[in-house]
């Protein structure tokens, strides 16, 4: 549990953080943010990265502003500053309650939103957050910025569009119509593991019937996405319990979902199913959004 | 001698300050200078032939100063027996490191010393060793292997039986039959295991630094190994993070930290990380039972037929094959028996080597006895109050010899009445308002379920224990015992009965434990033995050292011994208010050997002290819990846990929750949580704490204690009986029962843990196992 010998760059700006990045890149210098899946890997030894290049001394990064419609999320902001009040509800709650399901405290203190946009663990709360919402990835290096949608984005296990030498330095999602109600639920073996199945649904009711809906599935699949299937399964119908089970069949219907030695598929499949009825219901539970105590949350 | 009341009391914990004040000294803050830093060099295959070892490259690595394989010691010792030479088994121990083949994933191959840790885990990873495959064998269940050429993988049929078992299944009225399995978990201290060679040639004396649990019974295996005097030997302990009974056990690790001081003339220090605990220290409890019971019209045991599958591990480690005995031994748990028939195929597999968890073969045969009361009931319409009261061991009937034997000794109960304990904990737990509730909410759609489970522990396990009690020329008394702490408040304990017994303040006392070079013999802790050996020992030499204060006392105050008690560490007159009074301190200077008032007397205020005991006490319990079933996620929740348990006398209450509270949170881990997985190549996929879970606080509920004392233990003055393994013993079986009740399928659980995905397949009625199974 000792890494291997890695030589610390500790930038104070990000023309120098890119530009360290630049020239360690080909070498597989890693970034540095929270630190919370990549210094296990290095202590484990199954990740190496002879260069680790720190941007927690880059105070520009640790910010949230809301522009455009839009809110942005720097490359460091943590898992806990967004489980405070942001002053654009309703997705400040949307974000509370999704953040307390990820990890433990201390591990939110560290570990940020865009750190684990860069990781892509397919069951990473905040993957199915941007999936779900249509994040806006702004990625740059010392050549330049991109920015790149969400259906560029994710590109399989823990892989992503983010190349060598380059840096998610903020994520960017859409501010949630006042109207909208949202739903979040996770099955995960314990409080704080990652989840064997969750689902992140939005709703507008138009005139008592679903107007608009988005329905994103995790950690069932390679990486968290729309179910585009389960959304078309309910735009014009009332919001009640058939609709939604009619939804969430869609969803296990059509998802390809993981195994692993301990999950079999069709497991997988009928947990997509209950989260995201279960999901489509919180939904419909929260139609004012407000932030719950994470012991609520669990229970 | 007046009641002092200290016994009985909960005072606090002697041993917290320097603990809460982060103070304390574990294995791995102890350094000394210009130590090396040990690595192992684990194999990555379950099982293969070692082609070659190339350390040429960590050997080059600056910082390094030594590479050893099995080829660098030839001269190296096996890990022995506790208990000595075994003839038998001897061909299945483990080497400190492997010599021509490894045996599982974690086997060590190779061992860097170097001046760092860092060095040393870089070097490890220069090591290249070359294997050629050989087939595995994964399941204790399978046809068995062979472990070396014409040695078969099962090592031996352990047995244990009384009556005439066919006549008894010829006469039944039912036979029941189930095939049971309990998951391979384990303890898993939150300090991981430490090991601190070093060789002081000055005095000749080989040190251990970082032992636990058995130290003089280690410093003689190690004697044995290592060929060197016992006097020569000395072990520590410092702070024990945990034992569980995983810990502390001899490994190679500790062989070679030794081995290594000796030869490489530095101290060498080896803290195991948690990747490695999790495939190098013991794991435990994975058995198969293909059990059957044939019962009397009225739901009355007449016997049980038991198959049972050992999964071993790769090599036969310290314990031998206690486990599998003690499965035999302690099986038939609280209930009348009149026959019984039990065999163990105690097999070889290519897994990381299992031994002795916390209520080792309770936990497993409390499961499946248990299962089998709850069939007996539901086949013949009993219910599960009703069919284990019918069984119960009655009062009357104790002490009750039964013609089997566990941990060496002939299993006689000597106290308990298991009918009363169950009327306390049934309405302690309000069962029948419980049943109702569950009722009305099963009607309401929901996946609920209530279930007890009743088991006999066992603990205090002998046969002597010595303790020293020295009060010097300040008063300040000082306990030398060999015994060892583990964490569970053994200071305090022994202090409380020191205090009560010397008549001096609990927390004036000094409690010594853990060091050979203290005192000559101990028992150490495990088997929930340590309060009632070391107390009760602490009480005899306490006794003689009161005997003697008062003695000298007499003479210096002039007055008759009967009219004299100890209070507070002063001797004072009981016939005359605020009369003359002596300090202990006082009475110990008259007792330097230079002293005249000595008068022939023995120098010094002390004594040794002895316990001696022919069996083991055996505490008992119920557990009660409440579980409700997701049946969509297969998810179980805990909603209420019950611990009824008596343990004769309770020296310090507050301790005893302790020990429930942790052991339950254990135990539920093993019914629901924690589980060594292993690759159909026996790749282990349990190797990190996002894989083997262990419960936390939000899952584990506040576990209800009700605590009695209404069976003192004859076999011992204070009466007492352990706490170490009463809230873990019956967890696996009342939680599988609840389940049942839940989802309303009986006997539905047969295997433990009751995983989320298990239960979704059984929910379907799926009973095929998962693909990786
Ligand atoms: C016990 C435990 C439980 C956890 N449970 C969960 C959970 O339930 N759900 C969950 O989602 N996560 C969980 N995590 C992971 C945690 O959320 C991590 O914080 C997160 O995955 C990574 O964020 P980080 O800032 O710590 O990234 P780091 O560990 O610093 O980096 C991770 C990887 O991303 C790269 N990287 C980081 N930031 C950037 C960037 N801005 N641009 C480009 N590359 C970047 C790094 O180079 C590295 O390769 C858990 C972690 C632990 C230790």
């Amino acid at each position: 549990m000792k890494p291997a010998p890695f030589k610390y760059h500790r930038p104070t700006t990000l023309d120098e953080a890119l530009a360290i990045l630049a020239e360690v890149a080909e070498e597989d210098g890693r970034i540095l943010a929270g630190g919370q899946t990549l210094v296990p890997m290095m202590a484990l030894r199954l990740a190496y990265p002879p260069h680790l290049v720190d941007i927690n001394a880059i105070p520009e990064l640790a910010r949230t502003r809301v522009e455009d419609g839009r809110l942005a999320i720097g490359a460091l902001v943590r898992h806990a500053d967004l489980q405070a009040p942001l002053g654009c509800p309703p997705l400040d709650g949307l974000l509370a309650e999704v953040a307390s399901h990820i990890a433990h405290y201390p591990i939110r203190t560290r570990g940020t939103f865009c750190g684990s946009l860069a990781n892509a663990d397919p069951a990473s709360e905040w993957c199915l957050v941007a999936a779900t919402l249509g994040a806006e990835f702004v990625i740059r290096s010392a050549d330049g910025t991109r920015s790149v949608g969400v259906e560029d984005y994710f590109q399989g296990v823990m892989a992503t569009a983010i190349g060598p030498g380059e840096m998610l330095v903020e994520a960017r999602l859409p501010l949630l119509p006042a109207d909208s109600l949202w739903g979040f639920y996770e099955f995960s073996r314990r409080a704080g593991d990652f989840a064997l199945g969750m689902a992140l649904a939005t709703l507008r009711l138009e005139g008592g019937v679903v107007g608009e809906a988005r329905i994103g599935v995790g950690g069932a699949e390679e990486h968290p996405r729309r179910i585009a299937e389960a959304e078309a399964a309910l735009v014009g119908r009332a919001p009640d319990e058939a609709a939604f089970r009619a939804a969430a069949a869609k969803a296990a219907a059509v998802i390809d979902p993981l195994e692993d030695h301990a999950t079999d598929g069709t497991y997988r499949r009928e947990l997509v199913e209950t989260v995201v009825r279960r999901a489509l219901s919180a939904a419909m539970a929260h139609r004012q959004a407000r932030p719950r105590t994470e012991i609520e949350a669990r229970s | 001698m007046a009641e002092r009341g200290i016994i009985g009391k909960s005072l606090p914990r002697l041993e917290d300050p320097p603990l809460v004040t982060g103070r304390g000294r574990f294995a791995a803050d102890i350094n000394f200078p210009h130590q090396l830093h040990m690595r192992i060099v684990r194999s990555a295959m379950a099982h293969a032939r070692i082609v070659s070892i190339d350390a040429e490259a960590a050997r080059a690595l600056p910082g390094v100063v030594a590479v050893w394989t099995a080829a660098d010691i030839p001269d190296a010792s096996p890990v022995d027996f506790r208990e000595g030479p075994n003839e038998k088994l001897a061909p299945y121990r483990q080497h400190v490191l492997a010599r021509e083949a490894v045996r599982y994933v974690g086997d060590p191959v190779a061992a860097v010393f170097a001046e760092s840790a860092y060095v040393a885990e870089d070097a490890a990873d220069l090591v290249a060793v070359e294997y050629e495959e050989l087939p595995v064998v994964l399941a204790a269940d399978a046809p068995p292997g062979e472990f070396s050429p014409g040695r078969s993988t099962e090592a031996t049929l352990v047995r244990q039986d009384y009556g005439d078992i066919d006549a008894a299944f010829a006469a039944a009225h039912l036979v029941v039959e189930l095939d049971l399995s309990v998951g391979r978990h384990t303890g898993v201290p939150m300090e991981t295991r430490g090991a601190i060679g070093r060789y002081d040639a000055a005095r000749d004396v080989l040190e251990l630094h970082g032992a636990a649990k058995v130290p003089h019974k280690n410093r003689d295996s190690l004697g044995r190994m290592l060929g060197r005097d016992v006097t020569g030997i000395h072990l520590y302990e410092s702070h024990v993070g945990g034992g569980f009974g995983v810990r502390g056990e001899l490994y190679p690790e500790d062989i070679l930290v030794l081995m290594a001081a000796m030869r490489l003339g530095r101290p060498v220090k080896w803290i195991e990380d948690r990747r490695e605990h999790l495939m190098a220290t013991n794991h435990s409890r994975q058995q198969r039972h293909r059990i059957r019971a044939a019962v009397d019209a009225e739901g009355r045991l007449l016997a049980i037929d038991n198959e049972f599958f050992h999964d071993q591990g790769a090599y036969i480690r310290t314990h031998g094959t206690r486990v599998a005995d003690s499965t035999c031994g302690l099986l038939p748990g609280p209930y009348r028996l009149p026959v019984y028939r039990a065999r163990g195929h105690f097999r070889l597999t290519n897994k990381t080597p299992a031994a002795t968890y916390r209520s080792p073969s309770r936990y497993e045969t409390n499961f499946v006895r248990e299962r089998v009361m709850d069939e007996i009931g539901r086949r013949l319409g009993l219910s599960p109050v009703d069919v284990r009261r019918r069984n119960f061991l009655a009062k009357e009937e104790m002490p009750f010899a039964r013609p089997l034997a566990a941990l060496g000794e002939n299993v006689v109960y000597d106290s308990g009445d298991y009918a009363l304990l169950l009327d306390k904990a049934l309405a302690a737990f309000r069962w029948d308002e419980v049943q109702a509730d569950m009722a009305r909410r099963r009607a309401a759609g929901e996946m609920v379920g209530a279930a007890l489970a009743v088991f006999v522990e066992k603990s205090g396990l002998g046969p002597t224990d010595g303790a020293r009690v020295i009060v010097d020329t300040t008063g300040a008394v000082e306990v030398v015992t060999g015994g060892a702490s583990v964490g569970q408040g053994f200071e305090t304990v022994v202090a409380q009965v020191c205090a009560e017994t010397l008549g001096v303040d609990y927390d004036r006392i000094r409690v010594t434990h853990g060091r050979t070079d203290r005192i000559e013999y101990g028992l150490g802790a495990h088997a929930s033995r340590a309060t009632v050996m070391t107390a009760n020992a602490t009480a005899a030499a306490a006794a003689r050292v009161r005997a003697k204060a008062l003695d000298v006392a007499a003479e210096m105050m002039q007055a008759p011994i009967e009219a004299l008690d100890i209070v507070a560490g002063r001797v004072v007159r009981t016939d005359i208010e605020s009369g003359p009074s002596v300090a202990l301190g006082e009475i110990a200077r008259n007792l330097a050997p230079s002293a005249k008032l000595r008068n022939g007397r023995e120098p010094g205020l002390s004594s040794d002290g002895w316990f001696d005991t022919e069996h083991q006490t055996y505490p008992y319990g119920v557990q009660m819990a409440v579980v409700k079933v997701d049946p969509e996620t297969g998810g179980v929740a805990v909603e209420r846990m019950l611990v009824g348990y008596d343990i004769g006398r309770a020296i310090n209450p507050m301790l005893v929750h302790g020990q429930i509270a942790g052991g339950f949170a254990q135990g539920l881990g093993g019914a629901l949580y924690e589980e060594f997985r292993y690759s159909e190549t026996g790749d282990p996929l349990s190797v990190t704490f996002a894989d083997y879970l262990i419960p936390t606080a939000s899952e584990v509920p506040e576990v209800e204690i009700l605590l009695t004392e209404d069976a003192p233990s004859p076999c011992n003055p204070l009466g007492i009986k352990g706490a170490g393994e009463s809230g873990i013993a019956a967890v696996g079986a009342v939680i599988a029962s609840a389940v049942d009740e839940a989802i309303g399928i009986p006997g539905a659980i047969t295997e433990l843990p009751i995983t989320p995905q298990r239960l979704k397949r059984i929910l379907a009625g799926i009973r095929r196992p998962l693909a990786a199974e």
